[in-house]
């Protein structure tokens, strides 16, 4: 076990090196960012000057090295379109996308959870076809569409709820519905095939020629081995979350991190683009590490290392 | 005709049907050029409403272009987006998962730890950085979404290579002294295609999503091409006022993915119903 847990974070961070590396270069490869910086009028001097005090005129080897030791400590630089520090802007929107994301994720395990078991308990009856027309339609509704829709229904034509940004609880009900119907239509869809599986083994036939209660066999013994499927994709469907974000949090003028993603890609403020990658790349690193740890947990018979 | 294929899904497979025969046809279907702008008639309503004409069935967009042909032009760039990028996928994809099933050691160790690292990277983030520092260009949607797609083949892939190898039939191939390739592209390769055709199927309407939302974002096809995520994006501002430059587009996405969702699950049924959809 401490080996696997050692071999994983090893395997994490270098994946973090490469991804940061990968991102540092592409940032790079093309346009100068000081020409979204500087005024028009800005002579040669004023480049070099500006070049000089950003250290953007060191040899790109030496660039990346100071990237990586100034980020260790949490010092990803200043921001070339708002001139203030990096983690200022990300501790500033961090917790907002987090109270989102969790929000979201809470709101789909729990409308996923119940929606796939009753489907694969009712199979081929009614509420089993109505959990799939929701699945279906939110694999297929484009998220920005959807959120343009009800902004305007919902929030336009009704009144019934804020349109756009952070507040009270209302302000969460639309973004985090937009982004949990997506990420629920595939937990639902695989819990409910993984579920109909496992009810069809030795094992829950054992459990229920033994007279345990169906509610029992179900959601004790069959649940708990058709999880083991939805704990594999789940950091899959983290990284669904996440992308999904970055377009609910710009329709709704979410202040989150995929909405300062958005911004600072369009301005072409390099600093901020590598802190976001590489920040919401650790996250989702750490939620894998956590789901194979979780993993274990669930399926004694895996063993690592 | 028995079991399941009975139950072709006729109302899918006919919407795609149509969509490919719209996008091969636009300039014949086009009631209009979709790039003429006609600044008189801005805004123009749908036929059916008050101020709205039969000369743009759907009304017009912010520039006064015909919304119908700008939809029927903006087919092309979705389906094509969709099938290139799924068939580059699929293909790098399967090629890694063969390769990585049938070396188990090392080389698959190795490989299918890269799959998972990229399998749980964020689509749109780095299609966003690549459009940013290499453009928007249809070239680079179908690069930034493919460089982290095929993981999902791979990994596919080398579930059922892993257990193909176990089988007789593979044991004799090696014992008759087959050469690798020749297991791989002759033993190996037409016994997951069945599962190649599932996940392909499965995967075009995803794709399509994604280049919508990336042209919503400003990183996908560029203006004034017509793309249905950019004229989303374009009516977003005008959406009390002129709903229907949105909406239309909108519904146009939400139809052909809708289509080729039913269409792949219902393949997948057929010739593939252990299959999980990631």
């Amino acid at each position: 076990m401490r080996r696997f847990v050692l071999t994983r974070i090893v395997q994490s961070v270098v994946t973090l090196l490469v991804l940061s590396l990968m991102v540092f270069l592409l940032a790079r490869a093309t346009g100068d960012p000081l020409s979204l910086v500087l005024p028009l009028g800005a002579t040669q001097e004023d480049y070099e000057n500006a070049r000089h005090y950003l250290g953007l005129d060191l040899p790109l080897s030496v660039q990346y090295v100071k990237f990586i030791a100034n980020a260790v400590r949490g010092d990803f630089g200043i921001s070339l379109r708002v001139r203030r520090p990096v983690v200022d802007l990300l501790w500033e929107r961090f917790p907002n996308s987090l109270a989102l994301a969790a929000v979201s994720m809470a709101l789909s395990l729990a409308l996923a959870f119940p929606l796939g078991v009753l489907a694969a308990v009712h199979r081929d009856r009614a509420l089993d076809r109505a959990a799939k027309i929701v699945a279906t339609l939110g694999q297929a509704l484009p998220t920005f569409w959807l959120g343009i829709v009800l902004i305007e229904v919902v929030a336009g034509r009704l009144q019934w709820l804020p349109a756009g940004g952070t507040g009270d609880l209302s302000h969460y009900v639309m973004p985090a519905f937009t982004l949990a119907w997506f990420v629920l239509a595939g937990i639902m869809r695989l819990l409910r095939s993984s579920l109909l599986e496992v009810l069809d083994s030795d094992f829950v036939r054992t459990a229920r020629a033994k007279g345990v209660p169906e509610a029992g066999v179900v959601w004790r013994h069959a649940l708990r081995n058709a999880l083991i499927p939805v704990v594999t994709f789940a950091g899959v469907y983290f990284a669904i979350l996440v992308t999904t974000a970055i377009v609910v949090e710009t329709v709704f003028a979410w202040p989150g991190m995929g909405r300062l993603a958005y911004e600072a890609i369009t301005a072409r403020d390099f600093p901020v683009i590598q802190a976001v990658v590489l920040v919401t790349a650790l996250v989702v690193v750490v939620a894998n590490f956590t789901v194979d740890l979780l993993y274990v947990y669930l399926d004694p018979r895996i063993r690592y290392g | 005709m028995t079991g399941p294929m009975r139950r072709l899904p006729v109302g899918p497979a006919l919407v795609i049907v149509l969509f490919v025969l719209v996008a091969i046809f636009a300039d014949v279907l086009s009631p209009d050029d979709p790039y003429e702008q006609h600044l008189r008639a801005r805004f123009t309503p749908p036929a059916w409403l008050a101020g709205g004409s039969w000369q743009h069935p759907l009304g017009t967009d912010r520039l006064g272009r015909d919304l119908l042909s700008r939809i029927i032009y903006g087919t092309r760039v979705s389906l094509a987006a969709g099938v290139v990028t799924v068939a580059v996928s699929a293909l790098a994809g399967a090629g890694i998962g063969l390769l990585a099933g049938y070396h188990r050691g090392r080389v698959g160790g190795v490989l299918m730890r890269a799959t998972d690292a990229t399998l749980a990277f964020p689509i749109i983030l780095l299609a966003l950085v690549l459009a940013v520092t290499m453009g928007p260009r249809f070239l680079n949607v179908v690069i930034a979404i493919a460089v982290i797609l095929w993981a999902r083949y791979a990994r596919v892939i080398y579930g059922e290579v892993v257990s193909l190898m176990e089988r007789d039939f593979i044991t004799m191939a090696r014992a008759m002294g087959c050469s690798a390739l020749r297991i791989i592209a002759v033993h190996l390769f037409p016994n997951t295609a069945h599962t190649l055709i599932v996940l392909v199927s499965l995967q075009i309407g995803y794709v399509i999503i994604v280049e919508a939302a990336l042209s919503f974002l400003g990183a996908g096809i560029p203006p004034p091409t017509p793309a249905w995520g950019s004229m989303v994006a374009e009516g977003r501002e005008f959406v009390t006022s002129a709903w229907w430059v949105s909406f239309f587009p909108g519904v146009a996405i939400l139809l052909v993915v809708l289509a080729f969702n039913l269409f792949g699950d219902w393949l997948r049924d057929v010739l593939d119903p252990k299959l999980r959809q990631l």
